[in-house]
């Protein structure tokens, strides 16, 4: 055997290693815009609380946020599928598979419960714990869906978390830290991971 | 020094058994069909070379039903672990050698 071949021999199992328990699609480019959203969504919300809008009662205002809130929401999670597609495409990994269905499975348990928990808590009256707690439970989210993906999820996790937990300490400050943790970071992610892998 | 070729397992000569045993050194368990999908290979051709990674006992097979479709699942068994490690370890030797001449 020639070295060249022993070469792509190894090159080969390490693709394959790879390839078939990561989803190695994610776009990085729908990460930046996510985080876009969220900075306009947090603009948009600032001017709800402290704005002019508050004469129109706290009622209003708690549904203007949550339908801001579900529109980022959905605007990211379908930019992020349609371009994670294309790139799937692209790379010849199919979208729907074993690894992206434990990849969403292990987002989802944390995501589920994180929201349904948030939602408890509004019903209860206490607004303050939406902003700390859904940056939390997002970070979890992101920790146990790394295995499955780009370990470097995993740091963005640890920081959505860390950023969740200062959020908890300081009350009042909620909208600030989810425009840090959802709009900022995701930028920065988006960004690397655009350069790193995308390019 | 001598190269160490009868260290290379006879088994993975075959470039899809290797293939075969590096998708299951890290899942668990992995399904015919999604294994014919990754390695993009043909029935024929993928079930002739389980079947003998099967007999040298480096993976065992799993039948089950889903639903009314027959599914099989393929795990790697302790030898085959550890036969693949040798291999990559031969693999490695080769390569040390080659660049020390």
């Amino acid at each position: 055997m020639e070295e060249k071949e022993i070469q792509d021999e190894l090159a080969s199992i390490r693709n394959l290693m790879e390839r078939s328990s990561k989803f190695i699609s994610l776009s990085g480019l729908s990460g930046v815009l996510a985080g876009v959203y969220a900075l306009i969504g947090a603009g948009v919300a600032y001017n709800i609380i402290y704005g002019g809008s508050a004469t129109f009662g706290v009622l209003y205002s708690i549904y203007g946020l949550a339908a801001i809130a579900l529109a980022v929401l959905i605007a990211s999670l379908v930019t992020g599928y349609i371009l994670t597609a294309r790139k799937a495409k692209r790379r010849g990994q199919a979208i729907w598979g074993n690894v992206s269905r434990a990849l969403l499975f292990n987002m989802a348990v944390p995501l589920v419960s994180g929201g349904l928990f948030i939602f408890i808590f509004l019903y209860h009256g206490h607004y303050s714990v939406v902003a700390p707690t859904s940056l939390i439970f997002y970070g979890l989210a992101l920790v146990g869906a790394s295995n499955f993906t780009f370990t470097d999820v995993k740091y963005l996790g640890l920081c959505e978390v860390v950023i969740g937990l200062i959020a908890a300490c300081l009350p009042g400050y909620g909208l600030l830290f989810w425009a840090i943790g959802f709009g900022v970071l995701h930028i920065i992610y988006g960004s690397m991971m655009y350069f790193k892998y995308d390019k | 020094m001598k190269v160490p070729f009868e260290k290379l397992d006879k088994a993975f000569e075959n470039r899809l058994r290797l293939q075969i045993m590096s998708v299951l050194m890290v899942n668990d368990r992995y399904d015919f069909n999604s294994l014919k999908e990754l390695l993009d290979t043909t029935d024929g051709n993928l079930a002739s070379h389980l079947k003998a990674l099967e007999k040298e006992e480096y993976i065992v097979v799993h039948k089950s039903f889903l639903g009314r479709k027959p599914n099989t699942n393929y795990e790697s068994t302790e030898k085959g672990k550890t036969a693949f490690k040798q291999h990559l370890d031969a693999l490695e030797q080769l390569i040390k050698q080659q660049k020390a001449k």
